[in-house]
């Protein structure tokens, strides 16, 4: 078959493009997060504490950390995942979220007692920790991945280990309203065990759906 | 400046192509394909592949240029969204070819068929993966590339409806994309 005869058939080919891959891409991350708090709610729900938490630097400060994962990943994904568009400062945001906790980690063994520092880590719901926040990033991986099969990340691993950043931050912002541990110690210990798990899932499953 | 004329107009008729108009997405595939068969052969010649290795490449990139046309943002050049598909296909590429020199250790007769045929058209991926996609669905893409009919004649011809030649098809262009990066049925 020559290139000429290709193009024929490439041509036969041509439907309207319904939608592009930016708007897939946010259509995904958003019926993702749909998924999580659906599983989320009923199953666990926010702490009963919740007003009173609110009020406290520590409870906010999870949510600075688990949602400025989300964001940077998110808009890093979507310049990994079409060819030729620089990543710019992308890149450079998602070291954000890790350096804020390692500010806050810091600033808590400041101000805190030696004595307390071990029962601040390892918490109440370490366990709970390390096992929900890989369950409810399953749905937005799930959507994500299936997303970025749409466009054509041109480093297949890569971009399926950010979708795993971008899953854990949507499942941690859930997760963190549930749980009762507020420490940074605990946070820079179990959230990111939780987080790198989402994220070597997201490599595996990425280096192999995601080629093309 | 020549370059930066012809990336404009290969913007231009993208733009047209992704509302659907097929006379200006023929014109682009055809504008682009002797840029990629230029960048290939030249490529190819760097990396250590076989000059006659660069057309299948160059159907190879029109295949992922295709398949992939929604993943160009329309805000942004669109030479560097062409160029960063065309290196990841000659990098799978070298890649394949390095599996298949180890195979072919072994197996003195592939080589000496490899050898005996000179003629480029005659040795070209695409025919060989047409074989693997099934009698029907080779049928309908031939129908409508070699032979140059249009949808509405091949359905005709082989008494199908038009839409389910245009599913057939599509499925067929997959599968030849994914049979090329060797992971097909």
């Amino acid at each position: 078959m020559r290139t000429e005869d290709l193009i024929n058939a490439l041509v036969a080919d041509l439907t309207v493009s319904k939608f592009r891959f930016r708007q897939v891409l946010v259509s995904a991350i958003a019926l993702g997060a749909i998924v999580a708090a659906a599983a989320f709610l009923p199953s666990m729900g926010v702490r009963p504490d919740i007003r009173q938490a609110l009020l406290t630097i520590r409870f906010l400060f999870k949510f600075v950390v688990t949602l400025s994962l989300a964001v940077s990943a998110g808009g890093l994904l979507y310049c990994l995942a079409r060819p030729g568009t620089p990543t710019g400062l992308w890149a450079w945001a998602l070291i954000a979220a890790p350096t804020l906790l390692v500010i806050a980690v810091v600033t808590e063994l400041v101000a805190t007692p030696v004595a307390s520092w071990s029962s601040r880590m390892v918490g109440t719901n370490a366990v709970y920790c390390l096992m929900l926040i890989p369950l409810l990033s399953l749905g937005p991986l799930a959507c994500i991945i299936y997303a970025l099969r749409k466009g054509a990340p041109t480093n297949p691993g890569l971009a399926g280990a950010v979708a795993g950043l971008l899953a854990s931050g949507i499942a941690a912002t859930l997760y963190a309203t549930h749980c009762t541990d507020d420490s940074p110690l605990f946070l820079a210990t179990w959230y990111s065990l939780a987080t790198g798990i989402v994220t070597l899932a997201g490599y595996a499953i990425g280096a192999r759906a995601l080629r093309w | 400046m020549a370059l930066k004329g012809a990336e404009e107009e290969w913007a231009l008729l993208m733009h047209r192509a992704i509302d659907g108009d097929s006379a200006a997405y023929r014109r682009l595939l055809a504008s682009l394909t002797p840029v990629l068969r230029t960048v290939t052969r030249r490529n190819c010649a760097r990396i250590g592949l076989d000059g006659g290795e660069a057309e299948d490449i160059v159907q190879e990139v029109l295949l992922a240029i295709h398949l992939k046309r929604d993943s160009w943002d329309t805000d942004r050049p669109i030479g560097p969204w062409i160029m960063t598909i065309t290196r990841n296909k000659l990098i799978d590429a070298r890649r394949r070819r390095g599996n298949r020199q180890v195979q072919q250790v072994d197996d003195l007769a592939d080589i000496l068929t490899a050898e005996g045929s000179e003629d480029a058209m005659d040795r070209q991926d695409i025919d060989r993966l047409l074989e693997r996609l099934g009698e029907r669905p080779r049928d309908l893409v031939r129908s409508l590339s070699v032979e140059g009919r249009s949808v509405q004649e091949t359905a005709a011809r082989l008494k199908m409806s038009e839409g389910a030649v245009r599913v057939a098809l599509h499925r067929a262009i997959k599968t030849l994309a994914a049979l090329y990066r060797g992971d097909g049925p």
